[in-house]
């Protein structure tokens, strides 16, 4: 708590050299510093990633609405400086498909963990691939419950400990992007947050594509995963990730599960084209009736 | 503010009420409808479906109906005018979405047409007990408006209206339809879109950095904004200070749930709409909503001409509670009559406002059906003739619980 509060004084404090502000205080909000994360969670880097591609991207912050649902990673949306949205557990991609349905104006990237996005929230995952609503979504993969204190998710590995799997995860845990690309997602990659360089490029290639994108981030959990599995902290984390994180793009998703301690396959699977759920509405409506709405 | 003339589809027509509430959403200007499909409200998602690009308003029929209610409330808050449309279980798995709309002060309007619970029920058939679920079903306290209308025609008409409440208060707001009205098929006149009122959307036209998006007007209502305008939003479901950052001690939360509570409590007046006819003099007054109160206008009448002296209430809203209504007339009348399609929920509202200086007679039904106005009628006398003081709320016997208990389906002792 002490060293996170000094280093937010010292953020503030950084002196502006001829008016330069900090390189992230467009995109934060810095009045809501501190945050919640725990020391080694992954949860900032993938934030951080997420705030630089989008300044390589180059989209227009204001037409840009950030959703998430309910956990760690379910508050990134209030702490950047978007138009932002803490919905509800499991929801956030609905409540994003209305806001882009509604308004193709808008982009719309949902930001929330895997267990709000695969396990309450799954079914929306999948009708959102499946109707390919343009939309960023990025998943957090800390492998567990973490806001409620370490139970087990549906991306626990098998034989994991959590705090409702005491003998260890005897349910086998599910593929983010095989479950992404079979559901018709148009763009999957898997980072972990040693990989910032390559996250970036990834989130900044996403935010570009037309339809909906999955980008699944492997953070470590020093608080609950690691400590109840007894894996270290967050820097054995990094040191796993980079001892064991195999880079295959274009590698079938079918090969992508995760086991204990085991290799993690990363990189880009699917980049594909497929019309997007406003184009093929847009079309839909211009043969119905003659005319379309607008397109952003 | 008149309705937008694409919007209105002028004409007369013969359709059922779920058609009409589906059209008075396009005539309020709803932009966006989601929907789950699940009877008996079917018709009017469909009905919006087909008209939808006529008008201009987008469908997505999403994948159940946690997902039909979030988009409704991402629509919202994306700037235009949204609806889900419901029934039954879907109404139940709505819930917690419905807070959570409260919470964020997102104006929207949910059409549920009961039909008879509990579970699945009679999914065909009718039913009013979906009441107190609508004032209470999600966690925490908050206020919302509901109300519920009679015929067709009044579906078209108080989709409308619900919208305008929506909009003006910025709550949920639910339409308490049923079965019988939304099937029921009767003429239904849409007039010209300048004969409509329509309520804009309260939004904030002041400099960006001094925008607080929870920082209400003198009717506690705050101004809204939508994704895109370049406001910075920020919009969560926890208890925020009005620049909507979250806080968590005793006094922010008293101060902003309790201005949610207040800005539907101390506008009451202006919300409530209430039908009252021959109260002046009354010994008895009918008290229902919806479809029960047709079904009681011919118990009333059967009544009178026994030489009754009795009144009747209609309900058009139902919440916020028309107390002060209440506590009035239980100054001067006998006895409360309140048919409804249930084992008694609004009942026992009637009876909190009577502190025991009236009767209070409940007639129940268990659904799948409405009342026999005979039952009306004769609760009606039995309640004018009775003179002692009944205290709590008298059950009346009707000629389908006497046949059921008859044919020995009650409890065993
Ligand atoms: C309907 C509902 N059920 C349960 C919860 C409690 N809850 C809050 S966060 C959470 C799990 C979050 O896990 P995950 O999405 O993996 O995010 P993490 O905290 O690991 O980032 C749960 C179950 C809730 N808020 N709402």
């Amino acid at each position: 708590m002490k060293a996170k509060e000094t280093k937010t004084q010292e953020i503030q404090s950084v002196p502006s050299k001829k008016g330069e502000i900090h390189p992230m205080e467009n995109l934060l909000r810095m009045d809501r510093m501190p945050h919640i994360w725990c020391p080694s969670c992954g949860i900032g880097l993938a934030v951080t990633a997420f705030a630089s591609a989008l300044e390589k991207a180059n989209i227009d912050p204001n037409k840009i609405s950030i959703v998430s649902g309910i956990g760690c990673t379910g508050r990134v949306a209030g702490y950047v400086k978007l138009d932002s949205f803490h919905t509800t557990h499991g929801r956030p991609i609905a409540f994003g498909t209305g806001i882009r349905v509604a308004n193709p104006k808008i982009k719309v990237v949902v930001f929330s963990g895997d267990g709000d996005l695969i396990a309450i929230g799954g079914n929306h995952f999948i009708h959102a691939a499946r109707r390919n609503i343009d939309m960023l979504v990025v998943c957090v993969n800390n492998f567990i419950y973490a806001m409620t204190g370490g139970q087990v998710a549906p991306t626990t590995p098998l034989a994991a400990y959590a705090t409702t799997s005491p003998y260890g995860c005897v349910e086998p845990p599910f593929n983010i992007p095989y479950i992404a690309d079979s559901s018709g997602a148009v763009y999957v990659a898997r980072w972990t947050t040693l990989h910032i360089r390559r996250l970036i490029n990834s989130l900044a290639e996403a935010l570009q594509k037309k339809g909906f994108s999955v980008v699944e981030v492997i953070s470590p959990c020093g608080m609950y995963y690691s400590r109840i599995n007894k894996l270290g902290d967050g820097l054995d984390m990094m040191k796993f990730y980079h001892d064991n994180v195999e880079i295959r793009h274009g590698e079938d998703t079918k090969n992508l599960d995760i086991g204990f301690q085991t290799k993690i396959i990363c990189g880009k699977f699917v980049d594909r084209e497929r019309p997007s759920y406003m184009e093929r509405y847009n079309q839909w409506l211009s043969d119905v009736k003659g005319g379309s709405r607008d397109e952003g | 503010m008149k309705a937008n003339p694409t919007d209105v589809l002028t004409g007369i027509y013969y359709i059922d009420g779920d058609v009409a509430a589906g059209y008075g959403a396009l005539a309020a200007g709803c932009k966006l409808v989601a929907g789950y499909p699940i009877t008996p409200s079917t018709e009017a998602f469909e009905a919006m479906c087909r008209k939808g690009p006529q008008v201009g308003t987008v469908f997505i029929q999403m994948e159940d109906e946690f997902g039909s209610i979030s988009a409704v409330l991402g629509a919202v808050w994306s700037g235009v005018k949204s609806m889900t449309i419901t029934s039954g279980p879907g109404y139940s798995l709505m819930m917690e979405s419905i807070g959570f709309g409260a919470m964020l002060e997102t104006p929207f309007v949910l059409l549920n047409i009961q039909r008879g619970g509990p579970s699945t029920g009679v999914p065909t058939k009718t039913g009013q007990a979906d009441m107190m679920q609508s004032r209470w079903g999600s966690h925490g306290d908050y206020e919302l408006i509901a109300i519920s209308p009679d015929s067709p025609q009044e579906m078209f008409d108080y989709t409308i209206k619900a919208f305008n409440l929506a909009e003006k208060y910025r709550c949920p707001v639910m339409i308490m339809s049923d079965e019988c009205v939304g099937h029921m098929t009767e003429k239904v006149v849409i007039p010209e879109a300048d004969k409509i009122e329509i309520e804009p959307r309260r939004f904030y036209k002041g400099p960006p950095e001094e925008y607080l998006p929870f920082s209400p007007d003198p009717d506690l209502v705050p101004k809204i904004a939508k994704a895109g305008d370049g406001l910075g939003l920020y919009i969560t479901g926890r208890v925020h200070d009005e620049r909507g950052y979250p806080v968590k001690n005793e006094e922010f939360k008293a101060k902003y749930v309790r201005r949610l509570v207040d800005k539907i409590r101390l506008n009451k007046d202006k919300i409530i709409e209430l039908k009252e006819e021959s109260t002046d003099d009354a010994d008895v007054v009918v008290v229902s909503y919806g479809i029960s109160s047709r079904v009681a206008v011919k118990g009333v009448e059967i009544a009178r001409q026994k030489g009754i002296k009795v009144g009747a209430l209609r309900l058009v809203t139902v919440w916020p509670f028309p107390d002060e209504k209440i506590i009035d007339l239980a100054k001067k009348v006998k006895a409360f009559v309140v048919p409804e399609i249930n084992y008694g929920q609004i009942v026992f509202d009637v009876a909190r406002c009577c502190h025991g200086q009236a009767n209070v007679v409940l007639i129940p039904h268990g659904g799948a059906g409405v009342h026999n106005p005979l039952d009306i009628s004769d609760a009606i006398e039995s309640a004018a003739k009775e003179d002692k003081k009944i205290e709590g709320v008298v059950e009346f016997k009707t000629r389908l619980e006497k046949i059921v208990f008859e044919r020995g389906l009650k409890l065993k002792e």
